[in-house]
């Protein structure tokens, strides 16, 4: 849920409405405000499962330094989406992970 | 649920005690309550603070050296101006008026939440628990910009509770 | 281009206050930070500042955060951002990592200003999305403005979580109770008060035993403790909660300390391992001074004072301030900190931060 208004700070000011591709869904975001802000405002709380035991993972930290929020983005994986603005059409996934030695996300890559 | 602890003080709850209020020397005594409005300080812990005592322009409040000192309240230098209330960081500054009316007293303390109360509203008047313990009817909404975003609200409350009501709850 | 004859690392409360310090002075001072912007966890603090008229009080952190910014701009701070200081090497060089770049770099005087992070509780069900630090909730709630749920449990009620839930109900959340292992509260009272005034229970000697639900956060299961820490049988209940919000302390976020060989002493008043310094917050390292939480987890108002000492200190040793003049600049300081670590939440850090003193000249 998003805090538009605010005893102390106000008004919420956002930048340009902007829209999010989140496992084939339209999302809708704001330019410059992280993934994980963007997600969690559209009721979204699983960001990726484990390697282990497909345990669902979501924010901790919100200061890029636990790496729960790890999400596939634009095809790269393990994008800490606290700390990642959301830019216009990206394209964001759950992130799967697997054991060592096989992919680390469940979409073909091209390689570069 | 239950609170757990066997002294029933700010430490242990959150709420100073009656006994820990009128130790302070911020508190008024019962004279000084009865001529007019005058200021309440419940500050009972040694923080390292004095806002208030730059705040008041009567030398009411005094601090000192060294700043963990509790505020010496001198009651007969406040006029019941409230520029206290505001800036205290621990929103502790209360104004209390139990000559308002024969059976109303007014109470004025620091509000930071939305929606904002209007004059004339209706509202809950909640004790230091945030229990309800009556009606209250909005007096006055004091928010300019030099408070800093803190509103200062003043409700008419039953005279006996002029020393219980703390704050507000809105009606739905 | 000038050359940075100090680095500061961490553009926060202590960072900026030291930076600005010693370009005042005349040094040329660059701020690495790995944010976008600099400000630390200043940005995040919505409500007004303790202390005295000196230390800013009254004021909210947040404009303390513009105004410290501002002060490093027109005093030529320079800096470096989304930028990430990865190691410390031998001779003082830094190595950076920015976007997709590396490279090292050479400093005369390194002002570590690193903050601190937040501790984790482990609990059953502590892994599920909706379980998250306290200073997490709030970077949402103020800089994000999104509530992370509908209804939280605060676990501590330390100056953290006291804020946190007081921010949580103005951001428009609901708090369910704020559990406390400690019999007692740590932090302010006045924070406490204002909370049980809007209706939150603090629940003393109570723990939080797990949370459930299917996909996240659905539900909290608290209970009583004892002298012990162990639950008392019969005193579990249950909180619809979807958010557990965890406010159980801070530690220094000292890495880059360890790595380049600075000696540490453990002082559980200021957080776990600390790296050992002198009155000029210089660490065991020449040329490596510390400040702010990473020295010891203290507030905002100890950090910009430590800052303020560090880069007097930097820009001393670099010859921009005679002896005197420093001498008397950091004594005012020295003063304001002292001011700001007696009385009963004081004392305990005072006391601590003179151990590194004795540290120092035993070494």
């Amino acid at each position: 849920m998003r805090i538009e208004d605010h005893p102390i700070l106000g008004k919420a000011e956002r930048g340009k409405r902007i829209t999010l591709n989140v496992d084939g869904e339209a999302v809708a975001a704001f330019e410059g405000e992280n993934i994980a802000a963007a997600l969690i405002a559209s009721g979204r709380r699983v960001f990726r499962y484990t390697a282990k035991r497909m345990e669902p993972r979501g924010v901790f930290c919100a200061s890029g330094r636990c790496t729960d929020c790890v999400m596939i983005v634009d095809g790269q994986p393990d994008v800490r989406t606290c700390v990642t603005p959301a830019r216009d059409s990206m394209v964001i996934q759950t992130q799967v992970s697997r054991r060592e030695g096989e992919a680390t996300h469940d979409l073909e890559k091209e390689k570069d | 649920m239950k609170q757990v602890g066997k002294e029933e003080g700010v430490r242990t709850t959150g709420i100073p005690s009656k006994e820990e209020l009128e130790a302070s020397p911020g508190y008024p005594n019962r004279e000084a309550l009865e001529r007019g409005p005058i200021v309440v300080i419940e500050c009972v812990q040694d923080i390292p603070c004095n806002p208030c005592e730059m705040a008041c322009p009567k030398g009411a409040i005094r601090i000192g050296n060294p700043i963990t000192q509790l505020p010496v309240f001198y009651a007969e230098r406040c006029d019941g101006c409230g520029r206290c209330i505001p800036i205290c960081p621990g929103q502790a500054i209360f104004r209390v008026d139990i000559t308002y009316a024969e059976d109303k007293a007014t109470v004025s303390f620091p509000y930071e939440f939305l929606p904002m109360p209007k004059k004339g509203d209706m509202v809950q008047g909640v004790n230091r628990a945030g229990k309800t313990v009556c009606e209250a009817e909005v007096l006055r909404v004091q928010k300019p910009k030099k408070f800093a975003h803190t509103a200062v609200i003043t409700v008419t409350v039953p005279k006996g509770l002029s020393m219980e009501v703390r704050s507000i709850k809105q009606k739905p | 281009m000038e050359k940075t004859e100090i680095f500061v690392v961490g553009g926060g409360a202590a960072g900026m206050a030291a930076a600005i310090e010693a370009a005042r002075a005349g040094a040329k001072v660059t701020v690495i930070d790995e944010n976008e912007r600099p400000g630390g966890q200043l940005f995040k603090q919505i409500h007004k500042f303790f202390g005295s008229g000196v230390h800013r009080a009254g004021t909210r952190g947040m404009q303390i955060g513009r105004d410290l910014l501002k002060e490093a701009r027109e005093a030529g701070v320079k800096t470096r951002l989304n930028t990430v200081v990865y190691g410390i090497y031998p001779g003082k060089r830094l190595g950076l990592v920015c976007g997709d770049h590396t490279e090292e770099l050479a400093s005369p005087i390194i002002i570590l200003a690193t903050g601190a992070s937040e501790n984790a509780l482990a609990f059953p069900g502590w892994t599920l999305p909706g379980v998250m630090g306290a200073g997490a909730t709030q970077t949402l709630i103020n800089i994000n403005r999104v509530l992370p749920g509908r209804r939280a449990l605060m676990v501590g009620a330390g100056n953290v979580g006291l804020i946190v839930t007081y921010q949580l109900l103005q951001a428009g959340g609901d708090v369910a109770a704020i559990v406390e292992a400690l019999p007692y509260i740590g932090g302010y009272g006045v924070h406490a008060s204002k909370v049980r005034r809007a209706g939150v229970s603090i629940l003393t000697s109570h723990m939080v035993l797990r949370a459930e639900g299917n996909e996240s956060v659905e539900r909290a299961v608290i209970a009583q403790v004892d002298e012990k820490w162990q639950p008392v049988a019969g005193t579990e209940e249950v909180l619809e909660v979807d958010t557990i919000c965890l406010a159980v302390g801070l530690s220094p976020l000292a890495e880059l300390a360890w790595i380049a060989g600075c000696q540490f002493s453990y002082l559980p008043a200021l957080g776990g391992w600390v790296p050992v310094h002198d009155e000029n917050m210089e660490s065991s390292l020449q040329g490596i001074y510390v400040a702010g939480d990473l020295a010891g987890i203290e507030e905002a108002s100890t950090a910009m004072e430590e800052g303020r000492l560090a880069g007097l200190s930097a820009a001393e040793a670099l010859g921009y301030l005679s002896h005197e003049v420093a001498e008397t600049r950091k004594i005012e300081v020295q003063e304001r900190l002292a001011a700001l670590r007696i009385g009963s939440f004081g004392d305990g850090r005072a006391m601590a931060k003179k151990e590194f003193l004795r540290a120092r000249c035993e070494k």
